[in-house]
């Protein structure tokens, strides 16, 4: 512990060295647990150079991956457009591990520095650690070394069948990566060990049970009729999870082949969390960066520069460009989310007649305890269509478009007034639901008898269709992994196929 | 506490395998895209431009996804300035416009790219062209030869034909060398002298001249001219660019050539027109088609109209012979003739007397790719002939 007058002197220096650093996270920490009682993991920071930074990117932060042409395909586009200049790396990254992983950029100034380390080893981490998302979907203790084996084990198999076999197994994996999500089961947790040992325990079992004997056996207890019937019995329900059922029932597909794919599966079940919370995540990481830097200057450990450097920065990571600006990419996910946390504490601290009618759950209540509520229990869709306020709205001037295919124009369905609030609530809500950009598609059943055909179906919801070529392409690396014909079907609401694309 | 750990010094190029993993994946599929790009491309494009734009399918990563164009969206966008409920917007017209996309947000990991294009210099796409045509070695040596050279100055060298001997730059050298060889020696001798006038001693005085006439003969045996002073002017060759070519396309456009040996015929003159325009600045194109018949025509019609008739070689070259005397004929262009054909010649005319007839001597033809190649005077004419089977 330093005198706050040192403090004041090291966080003023815009250059930093470790001693800052290690401030820093004290002070962060600290606050961040009395001020806004958060817990979290325990926090490895790493100072990386842009290029480290840029490798970070193309393995989405796992500091070890299988290798793939993917991830090289990630680096060189973004070295490209950083090098061009025409995007900046980001300052920080942060998986959800435990130990909270966080990269942080070399060449942020030391406000920057003590911002991030407030946005991501708090806010993030303290996201990570609590949303249930997270806590349910994904296992933050094992993920690392779940990396290692998976890198392991695909290097082995390329190793054992040749690089190009394997990268062609892997392709196809990677195309169905988001129909290979269990949504509804909560997946076992991860373990390397495990995995292993049941691998192990897979091979073995067919070596013991192997058995030239039994093969010349006469079958003569066994009439065709008291077979079960494949057909029937072995898919009682459509299946969602694309790359499970490929997993567990792809025909003639050789082990290995089903553990690249087991791999694939895990890894996208890892990140499933991260596309659902976009908004709450960087939402409640700004919240939390804003009140713990604030919380630093009120009991003066930062200067005035300091926070004009601070104040800057925040309101540059918070910038909503309006629909018609040139530098509009669609909605910010930090302001929004910032917004309605903002919002929510506003709510609980002096709400209004309006907020007492909309959230009369909230009115009154320690902002704090609800705050911590929002975050832990709810995932974009849910916290948007529970918490997104009127005011909110209001201020972010919000609009709902209908954009129908056949029409020539576009109609406005509601604006931010009386009538529209619900409507535009519905409507973000909606999309931010995965459904908006993963199709429904489901395994609906295999004709076993003759042709082993993979039947899919693909629900159409608001008559979008799927893109004719990629499909087809998709269905070309099903068809690989299938190793049968397959046949995906796009029905619509009263179940009449509209489309049919075949790969045989 | 946390852990804080500076990674900087960390080995670099943590994904170079991935990387070159990418980029093999692009130069197969470069390889792949490279006989379209001939085809779509005309023979001035494919060697004027600096660079060549190749689109690199495969490395995409396919997907289901929703098609952006179907369907009906509810889109929420910021900002409103002046809309009230039910109003109606025209659709902006070409492109999305705002509504189109309807990505999730600003780091929405869904944001599409447009196609990948590599961008290859002319080198690097010459390099993918001849790999794809699986060339002899030796071809392309020649391909890459250039066979004219004129003799540059360079310097000077220690070596040389005594023609070639440097007087002022071998006298400087000898210069050097005496002034630094004697020097030792005029030291000695300013010593001495001074001690013989400080000196009273007769004996001594004896001894100090001998030493002194002893130093003398020292200085005046070194010699003036060593052969480690010579120096000789040196000369280089350097490629000396012939600057203006012609170039004769000459395809049979009879009933037996289809398009598949249209395109053939389209890589081997490209192939041909990029290798002269490495060579000379200026490069011209005769395109000269026949069947029974010859006719000139432009780029265009060479490669697209369709005529049938019979094979006779003979007319398109007396043809040739004809333009070359007409236009070509001050000595100034070298002349590439090239024939394209399935060789279907039903004449009495076999067509190595026909490009007799053209006035050129011949070189033996090379196995695999007959090249004919004559030189008469400065100019030189070559003559290549595609068999197409």
């Amino acid at each position: 512990m330093l005198s706050k007058e040192m403090y004041k002197q090291l966080f003023g220096n815009p250059t930093w060295d470790h001693h800052t650093l290690q401030a820093a996270d004290e002070i962060t920490t600290r606050v961040g647990k009395e001020h806004l009682n958060l817990s979290i993991y325990p926090n490895q920071i790493e100072i990386v150079t842009s290029e480290q930074m840029l490798d970070a990117y193309s393995l989405i932060g796992l500091p070890t991956s299988y290798p793939h042409w993917k991830f090289g395909k990630d680096f060189v586009l973004n070295q490209h457009n950083y090098t061009k200049g025409r995007s900046a790396l980001s300052y920080e990254m942060v998986i959800n591990s435990n130990p909270c992983i966080s990269y942080n950029m070399e060449n942020n100034t030391t406000c920057m520095m003590v911002l991030v380390m407030a946005h991501a080893c708090q806010g993030h981490n303290a996201f990570f650690a609590n949303n249930y998302m997270f806590k349910e979907w994904t296992s933050a203790d094992s993920i690392l070394d779940y990396m290692a084996f998976a890198r392991e084990y695909i290097l082995a198999c390329e190793e054992e069948y040749g690089v190009e076999e394997v990268e062609r197994v892997l392709d196809a994996a990677h195309a169905l990566m988001n129909h290979g999500i269990d949504k509804y089961r909560k997946p076992a947790k991860l373990s390397a060990r495990e995995e292993k040992e049941r691998q192990k325990l897979r091979t073995s079992v067919r070596h013991e049970n192997y058995n030239e004997l039994w093969r010349t056996l006469p079958q003569a207890g066994v009439s065709s009729n008291s077979k079960p019937l494949p057909g029937k019995n072995f898919l009682e329900e459509p299946e969602e999870n694309i790359l499970y059922f490929l997993e567990k029932n792809s025909p003639t597909l050789p082990v290995w082949k089903r553990e690249i794919i087991r791999i694939v599966r895990k890894v996208a079940q890892y990140f499933y969390p991260q596309g659902l919370t976009k908004v709450m995540n960087e939402g409640f990481a700004s919240f939390v960066h804003y009140h713990i830097v604030n919380k630093m200057y009120e009991e003066g450990y930062v200067d005035d520069g300091f926070m004009l450097e601070f104040i800057h920065s925040h309101s540059s990571v918070l910038y909503q460009p309006d629909y018609s600006s040139k530098h509009f990419s669609g909605l910010n996910p930090y302001t929004l989310g910032f917004n309605i946390f903002m919002d929510i504490k506003r709510i609980c601290q002096s709400p209004t007649e309006e907020d007492r009618y909309w959230f009369p759950n909230l009115a009154g209540r320690d902002w704090l305890e609800e705050v911590h509520n929002a975050m832990q229990n709810f995932r974009d869709d849910s916290f948007i269509l529970q918490y997104l306020s009127p005011k909110v709205i209001r201020d972010m001037k919000l609009f709902v478009v209908i954009d129908e295919e056949d029409e020539d124009e576009y109609e406005i369905a509601a604006i931010h007034n009386e009538r529209g609030y619900r409507k535009v609530r519905e409507a973000l809500s909606e999309q931010y639901r995965r459904t908006f950009y993963v199709p429904e598609i489901q395994v609906e059943k295999v004709d076993l008898h003759t042709t082993n055909t993979l039947h899919l179906t693909h629900q159409i919801v608001s008559d979008r269709k799927l893109i004719p070529k990629e499909t087809q392409e998709t269905l070309e690396h099903l068809r690989y992994l299938w190793e049968f014909p397959v046949r995906l079907s796009s029905k619509n609401r009263l179940g009449v196929n509209e489309e049919i694309f075949e790969c045989s | 506490m946390s852990n804080i750990i500076d990674r900087r010094l960390n080995s670099r190029g943590k994904s170079i395998s991935n990387r070159q993993r990418f980029l093999k994946r692009v130069e197969d599929q470069i390889k792949k895209a490279l006989p379209e790009i001939v085809n779509q491309e005309s023979l001035h494009e494919t060697s004027t431009g600096g660079t060549v734009k190749v689109p690199v399918r495969g490395v995409d990563e396919p997907t289901f996804v929703h098609d952006p164009e179907t369907g009906i969206k509810n889109i929420v966008r910021p900002g409103n300035d002046r809309f009230s409920e039910g109003d109606r917007v025209p659709k902006p017209k070409g492109g999305q416009g705002k509504g189109g996309s309807g990505g999730p947000g600003s780091n929405s990991p869904e944001t599409t790219e447009d196609g990948f294009v590599v961008v290859l210099s002319r080198e690097e796409f010459l390099r993918f062209f001849f790999d794809d045509l699986e060339l002899p070695n030796m071809v392309k040596k020649f391909m890459e030869n250039v066979d004219s050279f004129e003799n540059r100055r360079a310097g000077f060298i220690k070596y040389g034909n005594p023609s070639r001997l440097n007087v002022k730059s071998s006298y400087q050298q000898s210069l050097a060398r005496r002034i630094s060889l004697q020097g030792v020696y005029k030291k000695k001798l300013e010593r001495l002298q001074t001690q013989l006038t400080a000196s009273v001693d007769p004996v001594e005085m004896k001894g100090l001249q001998t030493e002194i006439e002893k130093v003398n003969r020292l200085v005046k045996a070194v010699p003036f001219f060593e052969d480690v002073d010579l120096r000789y002017n040196h000369f280089e060759a350097v490629p000396q660019p012939t600057t203006s070519a012609v170039m004769f396309c000459i395809m049979d456009v009879s009933a037996s050539m289809g398009q598949h040996e249209k395109d053939i015929a389209k890589r081997f003159f490209t192939l041909l027109y990029i290798f002269l325009t490495r060579q000379y600045e200026n490069v011209e194109l005769v395109f000269i088609r026949h069947h029974t018949a010859a006719k000139e025509v432009d780029e265009e019609e060479f490669f697209n109209s369709r005529e049938s008739g019979g094979t006779v070689v003979a007319p398109s070259l007396k043809l040739m012979n004809k333009i070359i005397s007409e236009r070509y004929s001050n000595g100034q262009w070298n002349i590439y003739g090239c024939q394209a054909s399935d060789d279907d010649v039903w004449s009495d005319l076999m067509p190595m007397s026909a490009y007799r007839s053209c006035g050129t001597k011949y070189c033996p033809p090379c196995s695999t790719w007959p090249i004919w190649k004559s030189v008469t005077g400065r100019r030189t004419v070559h003559c290549g002939k595609l068999i197409i089977n």
